[in-house]
C-alpha cells in the first residue's frame, strides 16, 4: 500500500523530469536533416557560441551582483524595522504580477515617450535611450530577481541571534565590524541560496531580454528560442539546452549548502 | 580599577516601568550579585551597566565618567551571557580573540593572552574546537574566556549558570570565584538561584519589581531580611503574624518568648521568621511550642520534617534526626533565632531603626 503511494511521483517524475531531459540528450545529437550527428556539439564550441556562452554568463553575473547589492543592505534594514513582516510582504507582493506584464510596465517607463525621458525633459536634459540598451536589461533583470535573493537573505539574517550582535559589540566591534564579522558570516548560506535562485534563471533569461535589450543582448536563451522557433533547428537549440543544464549543474554544486548546519547547537 | 554607580535610573519599555530609581554604587573589585525572580529588572540593569541600553532617566557613572549614551562598544565591560552567544563560525581560539582582533592587537600578544585565558578557565586542549562539538560546560568556559581576554574592568554574568546541570554549577561556582579573586575585578552576577548568590557575592541586591529591596552581603540578607519577601526568596522560612509588646519580647499565638529585636512601637504588629534549620525538635511539652509531626521527608543532608502547631499552622524544619510521623513533639529555639520583620519597612527605616535600637541598648 505503502508503495503505491509512491507511483504518482514517479509517473510525475518520468514525465515530466526525465522523459524531457532524455528527449533534450537526444535530439541534440541530430542535425537539421535528421542525420545522427556531433556537429551541434562542434558548433557550440566555435567563437559565436562561445561569445554567446560569455556574454550569458557576464549579464547573469552582473544582475546576481546588483541584486544582491541591492538586497543585502534592504535585508539588514527589514530585520531592525517594527513591521518587518509587512515590510518584507510588501517587497514581494510584485511576485503575484505576471513577469511580462512589468517587463511591459518598463517599457513603459523606459521608452522615449516614458516615464524617465518625461522627467529627464523637464530637468532639461537630453533624451535618453533606455530601451533597448543592456544597462535596461540588467536593471529590469535585478527589478525582477529582488524578492527571490530577499527572501532567502532576510531568512538567514532574521534567524540570527540578536546575543550574537550583542556579543560582538560587547567585545568592541563597530556596527560595520558587526555586519563583516559577524552577520556576514552567519549569514553565508542565506547569500548562496540567493545567489543560486538568482543566478540560474538569470542565465536562461530571453523574454526581457529580447523585450527590454532588443537584439543588443545575445544569451544562450535568446539563442534557443532562436534556434527552435525561427531556425527551427531543433538539434542546436537541444544542445544549447544541454549545455545549459551542465552550467546549471556547475554552479548548483558551487553554491551548494553545507549539511552541517551553522547556529547555535544543541547543548 | 572602576567604581560603577547607578543614580536614580529608570527604565521603560513601550510604557512598562521595569526598573524604578535604582540607585547603587558598585565598588572596584568586589563580587556582586542581583537577585531576584525573572522580570524583576535584573538583567535590565546588567544591560544599562554593559551599554546595550540606555536609561530613560537618572545618570550611569564609571568612576566620574558618565556614561549615558555611550555604547557597548566602547566600554571596558564585558560580559558572558545567558545563554553564551559563542560565534558558531568560529572555533574556541578565533572566539576568545574576537576582541582583541577588533582591538588590532598585534598576532603574538593575542597567542599569549589566548593561551593565558584558556589557561585559566582550563581549556589548554580545545583550542581548535569547534563550539558545535563542545559541551554547554566547556562553551560556558570558552565565553568566561572571550569576555576576561580583554581585560575588563568589569564583568557581567546574566545568568551564566543557568543552564548547566546541579554537579557542574556548583564546579563552576567554585571556578568563577577563583578566577574573580585571581583577576580582583569587579563581577556582577545576575541570578535568580538564592544559592548562587549566597555561595558567591560579597555583596547580594536583592531586587522586586524594578526596585531595589535589600543590599547586604549574604550573611546580614540571610540572618536579617527585610520582610517577608526577601525570607522567603532567600532560603526557606517559617513565617507566622505575631506583636511586639515591648522591645526584646515577641508575642506569638498570645504566648511571649524573649527575642534580640527592638525600637518598634508598642504592640507592633510583625511577621515572625524562623529558619527551619534553627528549630529544634524537643520531646512533647519540653519545648515552646507543642506540634504534631506530619511527614518526614529524607532529604539527603537533612531530613525535611512538616509539622503542625495547635492553631493548625505549618511549619517546615530541617534536622538530622527524624521524628515519628503522627506523633505530638515539641518545638524548641533560641532567642536570637527569632527573626523579626516589620511589613512595609524598607531597608532605609529599617537600618534606622536596628542604629537606634543598638544604640538604645548601649
Amino acid at each position: 500500500m505503502r508503495r503505491l503511494l509512491f507511483i504518482p511521483y514517479i509517473v510525475w517524475m518520468g514525465i515530466f523530469v526525465i522523459i524531457p531531459i532524455g528527449l533534450l540528450v537526444g535530439f541534440s545529437f541530430f542535425d537539421i536533416e535528421d542525420n545522427l550527428t556531433f556537429s551541434n556539439y562542434r558548433e557550440f564550441f566555435s567563437w559565436s557560441y562561445l561569445q554567446m556562452s560569455i556574454s550569458s554568463f557576464w549579464y547573469a553575473f552582473l544582475i546576481t551582483a546588483f541584486t544582491l547589492l541591492v538586497c543585502y543592505p534592504l535585508a539588514l534594514i527589514i530585520k531592525q524595522l517594527k513591521l518587518k513582516m509587512f515590510w518584507l510582504f510588501i517587497i514581494i507582493l510584485p511576485t503575484w504580477i505576471n513577469i511580462l506584464l512589468k517587463t511591459y510596465a518598463f517599457i513603459g517607463i523606459f521608452s522615449r515617450e516614458g516615464l524617465v525621458n518625461n522627467l529627464a525633459a523637464q530637468l532639461g536634459l537630453p533624451e535618453l535611450q533606455l530601451l533597448f540598451s543592456d544597462v535596461a536589461f540588467v536593471i529590469v533583470g535585478v527589478y525582477i530577481f529582488i524578492p527571490f535573493m530577499l527572501l532567502p537573505l532576510f531568512n538567514s539574517i532574521n534567524s540570527i541571534d540578536q546575543s550574537m550582535i550583542s556579543a560582538a559589540q560587547d567585545l568592541g566591534a563597530t556596527r560595520m565590524q558587526v555586519i563583516r564579522k559577524v552577520i556576514f558570516p552567519l549569514s553565508i548560506e542565506g547569500v548562496k541560496a540567493g545567489v543560486q535562485v538568482v543566478f540560474i534563471p538569470a542565465l536562461s533569461l530571453f523574454m526581457i531580454t529580447r523585450l527590454i535589450a532588443g537584439n543588443k543582448v545575445v544569451t544562450l536563451g535568446t539563442a534557443i528560442e532562436q534556434q527552435f522557433l525561427t531556425a527551427e533547428n531543433w538539434g542546436m537549440g537541444s544542445t544549447i539546452g544541454v549545455f545549459l543544464i551542465l552550467f546549471m549543474m556547475i554552479i548548483m554544486l558551487f553554491t551548494r549548502t553545507k549539511s552541517k548546519t551553522i547556529g547555535v547547537g544543541r547543548l | 580599577m572602576t567604581t560603577v554607580h547607578l543614580t536614580d535610573v529608570h527604565m521603560q519599555y513601550d510604557g512598562n516601568r521595569v526598573l524604578d530609581k535604582f540607585t547603587y554604587t558598585f565598588e572596584a573589585g568586589k563580587f556582586y550579585t542581583i537577585l531576584g525572580p525573572s522580570g524583576c529588572g535584573k538583567t535590565t540593569v546588567l544591560k544599562l551597566i554593559g551599554g546595550f541600553i540606555h536609561p530613560t532617566d537618572g545618570e550611569i557613572y564609571f568612576n566620574d565618567k558618565k556614561m549615558n549614551g555611550i555604547d557597548a562598544n566602547v566600554r571596558k565591560v564585558n560580559t558572558v551571557f545567558q545563554d553564551y552567544a559563542l560565534f558558531p563560525h568560529l572555533n574556541v581560539y578565533e572566539n576568545i580573540a574576537f576582541g582583541l582582533r577588533i582591538k588590532k592587537v598585534n598576532k603574538q600578544t593575542i597567542e599569549q593572552k589566548v593561551s593565558r585565558a584558556l589557561k585559566l578557565v582550563n581549556l589548554e586542549d580545545f583550542k581548535a574546537r569547534d563550539i558545535q562539538a563542545l559541551s554547554g560546560g566547556q562553551r560556558q568556559r570558552v565565553a568566561i574566556a572571550r569576555a576576561i581576554v580583554n581585560e575588563p574592568s568589569i564583568l557581567l554574568l546574566d545568568e551564566p549558570l543557568s543552564a548547566l546541570d546541579q554537579n557542574l554549577r556548583i564546579d563552576m561556582q567554585y571556578e568563577l570565584k577563583e578566577i574573580q579573586s585571581e583577576l580582583g575585578i569587579t563581577f556582577i552576577f545576575v541570578t535568580h538561584d538564592q544559592e548562587e548568590a549566597l555561595a558567591l557575592s560579597d555583596e547580594i541586591i536583592v531586587m522586586d519589581k524594578g526596585k531595589i529591596v535589600q543590599t547586604g552581603t549574604p550573611k546580614d540578607i540571610y540572618d536579617e531580611p527585610l520582610n517577608r519577601y526577601v525570607a522567603d526568596f532567600i532560603g526557606e522560612s517559617n513565617i507566622v503574624k505575631g506583636t511586639m509588646p515591648e522591645d526584646g519580647v515577641v508575642k506569638i499565638y498570645g504566648k511571649a518568648y524573649e527575642c534580640v529585636d527592638g525600637g518598634f512601637k508598642p504592640n507592633a504588629k510583625v511577621d515572625v521568621m524562623l529558619r527551619p534549620e534553627d528549630i529544634v525538635i524537643k520531646p512533647h511539652n519540653h519545648g515552646k511550642i507543642n506540634v504534631d509531626v506530619d511527614t518526614v521527608l529524607f532529604r539527603g543532608v537533612h531530613y525535611e520534617i512538616s509539622v503542625y502547631d495547635n492553631d493548625g499552622y505549618e511549619w517546615i524544619i530541617h534536622s538530622t534526626v527524624a521524628p515519628t510521623e503522627g506523633q505530638p513533639y515539641s518545638l524548641d529555639f533560641k532567642p536570637e533565632d527569632i527573626h523579626i520583620m516589620l511589613p512595609g519597612e524598607d531597608e532605609e527605616s529599617f537600618d534606622k531603626r536596628i542604629e537606634q535600637y543598638e544604640e538604645q541598648l548601649s
